[in-house]
């Protein structure tokens, strides 16, 4: 329990946005899985059986808030399902580290995470932060590991956007922006 | 290799994924585009952000109230 509860927490809080409700999630999981615990097949492994738990305890929750179902928009797909081009194109990666360190700046990249549909916000937590492989992270939430891909794909670059968007100020405030183009070419 | 090209591999290319071939398109394609090498080193940088920052541990309270929860499961 110790080794998976953080998580099963950290995966229950991004998909709710509420820490109270990421420990109804949690303690829900593992009562879940202690009850069930007889009829686990081992067929997938241990870890990704909880997980599966939490994801569907906290999807059930969300379903509750009737929040409405979300498209995959927020990858800002062309009409002909390619991806759109990165709208911001200024390099923050130089910033010092007291501002990419701040308070404000992790709220910052918690209100990031909790703006993107829970499609994509899922995949992500899973992948990027939890560090499960692709495989293991299409068994939790029920994709192919393609459709995996192409999420946290779409994932990263819709954070990538918005941490730019935030930060793009601060940069100006070190130095001039050069003016910027789309990709496009 | 174009940037929309080269836009739909970058997850694969910064996790090291991608076939040799296509990883040096891409970084030739970079060494003459400013603006692809900004989204290749904002994009790393996001995502080795997160891997730093955005795991949130149980709160110590929530873990003794599970512990607890558990416990009388246990019981009954």
């Amino acid at each position: 329990m110790e080794r998976h509860s953080g998580t099963v927490y950290n995966l229950a809080l991004r998909m709710m946005n509420d820490p109270q409700e990421a420990e109804d999630v949690l303690q829900e999981t593992f009562i879940s899985a202690f009850r069930a615990l007889d009829r686990f097949q081992g067929r997938s492994q241990l870890s990704t059986w909880l997980y599966r738990i939490a994801y569907n305890a906290a999807l059930m929750r969300l379903r509750k808030r009737r929040v409405p179902v979300e498209s995959l928009d927020e990858a800002r797909e062309t009409e002909d399902g390619e991806l759109m081009p990165p709208r911001q194109l200024v390099d923050w990666t130089a910033l010092p580290d007291e501002l990419l360190l701040s308070k404000e700046f992790r709220g910052k990249l918690d209100a990031a995470l909790g703006s993107l549909p829970e499609s994509l916000r899922s995949v992500f937590v899973l992948r990027d932060i939890e560090g499960l492989s692709t495989a293991e992270t299409a068994v939790v939430l029920g994709l192919t590991e393609t459709n995996t891909k192409v999420r946290l794909h779409r994932a990263r670059l819709a954070l990538r956007e918005r941490l730019t968007t935030y930060l793009s100020p601060s940069l100006a405030a070190v130095r001039p922006v050069v003016a910027c183009t789309e990709v496009g070419s | 290799m174009y940037c929309k090209e080269m836009l739909g591999s970058l997850s694969d290319y910064i996790d090291g994924d991608l076939e040799a071939q296509l990883c040096a398109e891409i970084e030739q394609h970079m060494a003459g585009c400013g603006n692809c090498r900004v989204v290749v080193d904002t994009l790393s940088k996001t995502v080795s952000l997160y891997r730093e920052y955005g795991h949130e541990p149980v709160p110590p309270d929530a873990k003794d109230r599970l512990y607890a929860v558990l416990k009388l499961e246990a019981r009954s």
